[in-house]
């Protein structure tokens, strides 16, 4: 047996057992079910990505069953492994096995944690179908079922209005993407014949050179329609402008799910899918460059958004929608290995950040608002540690030509091949991208900056006031989750210590199955550029890819020629933006409502997000409302109803009373058409 | 087997139930009506196993001349096997769906029910056009006693509507198909299958057919009966409403319109594209404001069946196979919604949206299953909901870009008005008390829930069950109306320069581009 096959079963297996024994099964039982399941996953998935790193292994198929034969349409499911797949193995079951572990702290006041633990893994095994797809449409499938599963895990706290709204935004605009998708796989199945992935990108080049395609009325260059229709499926996916807008929104979900689902491997789908068919994309590059437009627009735009924000979450958030532009627009240019090593990087100190701040929200109570934080790194020092290291990665902190973070790498090879490649709009990304880069390492010392240093202000906090107050006159009315740490955390709080801005609160440092994956993703975060670097993005790149996508080895080798001040801009804009939120946050903290004071339309229009949800509400689901009704009432009743069915029956009604006057009427009825017979008939049952 | 009239047996097993159930009281009347439909059900798993799959397109065919060139005439084929199938598997569910629920007239209503079991399997087994006709009439008039004496509040209204409807359509057919006699010289519909009607009678012929299948789908404009009909019914009359009868309409047009009049059918394909279009965007629309759950998974179902039409009309394999595969789907989807609603019904008796909330928390199980239902009817991959649609839409690109997209949008409306469904009855805060007491599934409910799920996920993963005895068939059919199918917008064009080594597969690629 293949271990892909354990790898990918066993996930599901394990979300089946949690989910449907649930509580007759008991916490600990579905917890080790399904926690033991990844590690086991996860633990096959390394030798399987070593083996293609030291260049021993060979891309393969394993069959599984046949799915759908109709015609010349033929598909089955299968598990694909290569490069690409190996590298997407290790990030999502690791991850995944890390959020596990993670969760067992940060749910473990939760009364409904198998039901949690089953939709996490039931969300690993679908994402590792998407991965492993060797066709479109198994592909598709793995991207709705990730998709499933994150609105089931963004609504999670299914009490909550803004949870249920948020899945259903998530689940809804994600459809919008996947109308692309679903219409990009038709296409590619009435040009190529088929639906099998390795077969449209061997043919692609010789089938789509100079081809024309007839489309809504248009003639269109036929790669060039395909590329954009499957990549507004990945624009849905991983957020990107215009179909961003359920990201932040997402953030409902439980704090572990958005490490996984949100930042480190749902999201990146699109990324993936784009790398997975670059071959295809290659033969437009109508559609690049649109690719690129659209990735470099998000980086920017998102972190507009990232530095205004309050919600600590959120903050995250907007930095992974325009971290997922970095990587688009790297694919746009043709650096798809950049763009791969940007996703794995990314998925180490992204989840690190969003574990770090389920941790600081963990500590605090359930407070979200970097507002109400402050002073934090004294009392959960590990927990500011990784936290720090993580912001280190994100904002790349290195030293060129010597090392650095992961960040590092991973970033600074995207803006360098963005540069080398040399056309306008690669250009355009490239000055995105760093003006992306000064915003990215603002926001993020911002964050860092406002949660753990300066002088505590969580007195303002309605969430800490609670846990005081719980604490000190055991109030334990409806916060059940208190009840864990409630007694002994706060027990020697002191109303007297209100004057020092922590409301006789006192923090305390996540528990040990918490800190764990903290420490093992701040490895990651600290060494996955250095280590990886090599085999991603160097003249050695084609070996470790072997095909399993598109490699310029001359894109490469401009990297390396790009000016000097190509290659240091990054870390100027990185000191920058530190400098920045140090003055903005440390030195002079009235700094930031004095810039708002000056500049408060640009600081209102950015906390609005842009107005995209204004928008779209107003653009969008108000008319769909407003028109279910209108065809529902006038449609459907006023003219349809009125003048059809009303109408006969008013006839009939006038007939039949006719016709009982007249006695003979049934037989009449009958002998002419069988059927107005019958209209007697069940009027004599009913009226009997 | 061969020989023995086993599809004889089966229309004759739920006749003795009914005539049996009439005299019974309720609680002999539900045990009779059981064991017939599970007799039945076992009666199809005999049928299917000995179905030669890839064998004779007619099958199981028995003939008996009674008068006037009119004949005792049945047999099936792959399509009609699968929707047998359906038929028998729905019934013991429905039973099961009333077994508490019906108190006035038991006896009756059972009989009601078997009687419909017999014409429905009849509908799919019949081999002359009378016979078949005689089915698929009568086979309203259970349905309009059930909606009519066991339904709701408003029943007379529904049932008179669906009447009303119903005839309109059929009285045109009957004359069409007296006209159709007569040319042809025979009541056989394998033989009509294969006649070549004048191109200009197919014309007015498909419009008579039309006009009673189009009511049975239903489609847009003509489908008003359906929501007050579903409303109306008791729950187990709306499961095999939604099962089965409305897959009637679609099994006509594979049956009869497409094969008999393949000229007709591509003259009016651009009149079905428009309907169908304007029903899935109109009835999911108005899908999404609904307040009553009923109304709401009954608009849906026009919504669906509108992409059963694209898929036939859209005169290629995958389109028909497609379609098929929905109308199975559909059938087994709608029918568990339904048998969910009436599980919620019979504890709370309202169909108000409003009036539930929060059923996670006191009905965790039913929850999951009206989750897998949910997605199956949004058409998650990896349930028989996508599986069908995905071939019809693919089948309907080949053909035009710009039907594709605008019935592709049906999955955008379908995700939105059933989630939100899910999220005001499911989700949120238990806002009224007597919903949060409600208990989960019982037994009963757990047997009928069960074998819906696992087939609706079967189908899903591995279709491959059902498309294999229909394959041989729709080839015949897709064969049989290719003069018809219509050139397509797409006409991909190769460029200027090509290697010689791709010319090949760019030939057998074009091709593609103008068979379908």
């Amino acid at each position: 047996m293949h271990p892909i096959l354990i790898i990918v079963f066993l996930p599901l297996l394990a979300a089946i057992v949690a989910g449907l024994g649930n509580k007759k099964l008991g916490f600990v039982p579905s917890k080790v079910v399904t926690t033991g399941a990844l590690f086991i996953s996860c633990a096959l998935s390394w030798p399987i990505f070593l083996s293609f790193l030291n260049g021993s292994a060979e891309a393969s198929v394993v069959p599984v069953l046949q799915w759908v034969k109709s015609g010349d349409l033929d598909f089955q499911w299968a598990l694909r492994v290569d490069t690409l797949t190996a590298v997407m193995l290790v990030v999502i079951t690791s991850v995944s096995a890390l959020v596990h572990l993670y969760s067992w702290g940060y749910m473990s006041e939760e009364p409904d944690q198998p039901r949690f633990f089953a939709y996490l893994s039931l969300f690993t095994f679908a994402m590792l179908m998407l991965v492993t797809a060797d066709n479109l449409v198994q592909m598709f499938f793995g991207w709705e079922g990730v998709g499933l599963a994150s609105y089931l895990l963004i609504g999670f706290w299914f009490r909550k209005p803004s949870a249920n709204a948020a899945a259903m935004k998530a689940f809804v605009v994600n459809r919008v993407g996947d109308l692309g998708f679903m219409m990009g796989i038709f296409g590619v199945f009435l040009v190529f014949g088929t639906v099998s992935i390795p077969t449209i990108l061997q043919t692609a080049p010789g089938v789509l050179n100079g081809s024309t395609i007839g489309f809504l009325g248009y003639r269109l260059d036929t790669a060039t329609v395909l590329c954009i229709l499957l990549f507004i499926g990945a624009m849905g996916k991983s957020a990107q402008l215009g179909l961003h807008t359920w990201l932040p929104d997402a953030m409902e979900g439980p704090t572990p799910v958005s490490a996984l689902i949100h930042a480190a491997t749902m999201v990146t789908a699109g990324v993936f899918m784009v790398c997975r068919l670059s071959p295809l994309f290659e033969c437009s590059p109508t559609a690049l460059g649109f690719v690129t437009f659209i990735g470099a627009a998000t980086c920017f735009f998102a972190a507009t958004i990232g530095t205004t924000q309050t919600d600590i979450k959120r903050v995250i958030a907007y930095s992974t929608c325009s971290q997922l532009g970095y990587m688009f627009f790297a694919a746009g240019v043709g650096a798809y290995g950049a763009a791969m090593f940007h996703l794995f990087t990314h998925a180490f100190f992204k989840a690190l950040l969003f574990l770090g701040a389920g941790s600081v929200i963990h500590a605090m109570h359930h407070e979200q608002d970097m507002r109400y934080y402050g002073g934090l790194r004294k009392h959960i020092p590990l927990t500011f540690w990784a936290m720090t290291m993580g912001t280190l990665a994100i904002t790349g902190v290195g030293i060129v030509d010597v090392a650095g973070f992961a960040g590092f790498y991973s970033k600074d090879a995207i803006l360098e091949a963005a540069f080398a490649r040399g056309t306008e709009l690669s250009h355009f990304a490239f000055f995105m991208g760093i003006f992306a880069a000064l915003l990215t390492s603002f926001y993020s010392w911002r964050l860092v900056f406002l949660t753990f240093f300066g002088k505590p202000r969580w007195e303002q906090s309605e969430h800490i006031q609670h846990a005081v107050h719980d604490a000190h006159g055991h109030g334990h009315d409806d916060h059940a989750h208190d009840h864990a740490h409630g007694h002994d955390d706060h027990a020697h709080a002191h109303h007297d210590a209100h004057g020092d801005g922590t409301a006789g609160y006192h923090p305390h440092e996540s528990p040990f199955n918490m800190l764990v994956p903290l420490g093992i993703l701040s490895l990651g975060a600290i060494f996955a550029g250095i280590v990886f670097n090599h085999a991603f993005v160097s003249e050695g790149e084609g070996e470790f890819w072997k095909g399993a996508l598109v490699f310029h080895e001359h894109l490469i080798h401009a990297m390396h020629g790009v000016p000097h001040w190509v290659k240091w801009a990054p870390f100027t804009v990185m000191a920058t933006g530190l400098l920045i939120a140090w003055y903005g946050y440390i030195k002079n903290t009235r700094f930031p409502a004095a810039f708002v004071d000056q500049f408060g339309f640009l600081y209102k229009f950015l906390l609005n997000k842009w107005y995209f949800d204004e928008l779209y509400h107003f653009l969008f689901v108000r008319p769909a409302l407003w028109l279910g009704r209108v065809f529902w009432k006038v449609g459907d009743q006023g003219i349809i109803d009125r003048f059809g069915p009303n109408g006969a029956a008013w006839v009939v009604a006038k007939g039949s009373k006719a016709a009982v006057k007249l006695q003979s009427g049934y037989l009449y009825s009958y002998a002419l058409v069988m059927l107005v017979g019958l209209v007697g008939a069940i009027s004599w049952v009913i009226a009997r | 087997m061969s020989g023995f009239p086993i599809l004889s047996l089966m229309l004759l097993v739920p006749l003795v139930g009914a005539v049996a159930c009439l005299k019974a009281g309720r609680e002999q009347a539900r045990m009779i009506a059981l064991v017939t439909t599970l007799v039945d059900l076992a009666l199809g798993a005999v049928l299917w196993a000995n179905f030669d799959t890839g064998g004779a397109q007619w099958q199981f065919t028995e003939r008996a001349n009674l008068f006037a060139g009119f004949s005792w005439a049945l047999g099936i084929d792959g399509i009609a096997l699968v929707l047998i199938a359906l038929t028998v598997f729905l019934m013991p569910i429905c039973i099961g769906a009333s077994w508490n629920s019906i108190e006035k007239r038991a006896g009756e209503y059972y009989a009601a029910f078997l009687l419909m079991e017999t014409l429905m399997i009849g509908v799919f087994a019949a081999q002359d056009l009378f016979l078949f006709y005689i089915m698929f009439e009568a086979g309203l008039i259970p349905m309009y006693l059930i909606i009519g004496i066991w339904g709701g509040a408003d029943r007379i209204y529904a049932s008179y509507k669906f009447f009303l409807y119903t005839l309109l359509g059929s009285v045109l057919m009957l004359i069409a198909m007296f006209w159709m006699v007569n040319a042809a010289g025979t009541t056989d519909i394998p033989t009509l299958m294969q006649y070549n009607f004048p191109p200009h009678a197919q014309t007015w012929l498909f419009l008579a057919f039309f006009a009673s299948f189009a009511v049975k789908m239903p489609m847009w404009p003509v489908h008003t009966w359906l929501p007050d009909a579903h409303v109306q019914a008791p729950t187990a009359g709306s499961v095999i409403l939604a099962g089965v009868l409305l897959k009637m309409g679609g099994y006509g047009f594979i049956r009869f319109s497409l094969p008999m009049f393949p000229v007709a059918s591509a003259q009016f394909a651009p009149l079905v594209w428009g309907l169908s279009m304007a029903a899935v965007v109109i009835t999911s629309l108005i899908a999404l404001v609904q307040h009553d759950i009923k109304k709401l998974i009954a608009y849906s179902s026009v919504a669906h069946m509108a992409i059963v039409t694209i898929g036939l009309f859209a005169f290629n394999v995958q389109g028909l196979e497609g379609s098929m595969l929905i109308m199975l789907s559909h059938g087994l989807v709608a029918g568990a919604l339904f048998l969910g609603v009436g599980v919620i019904y019979d504890r709370l008796h309202t169909r108000e949206i409003d009036r539930y909330g929060g059923l996670a928390i006191n009905m965790p199980y039913f929850a999951l299953f009206f989750l897998l239902f949910t997605m199956a009817s949004i058409g998650l991959p990896g349930t028989s909901g996508f599986v069908g649609e995905f071939l019809s839409l693919m089948g309907v690109y080949q053909a035009s870009s710009w039907v594709a997209l605008v019935c592709t949008t049906g999955i955008i409306l379908g995700a939105a008005y059933m989630l939100y469904l899910y999220r005001r009855v499911i989700f949120g805060e238990q806002k009224n008390a007597d919903a949060a007491a409600m208990p989960d599934l019982d037994t009963r409910e757990w047997l009928m829930m069960v074998p819906l799920g696992l087939v609706v996920l079967w189908m899903g993963v591995y279709p491959e069950s059902f498309l294999a005895p229909m394959r041989k068939d729709i080839a015949m059919l897709d064969a049989r109306v290719a003069v018809a199918a219509p050139k397509g917008d797409a006409q991909v064009k190769k460029g200027a320069a090509k290697p010689a080594a791709e010319h090949e597969a760019a030939e057998h690629n074009d091709a593609q581009g103008e068979a379908h």
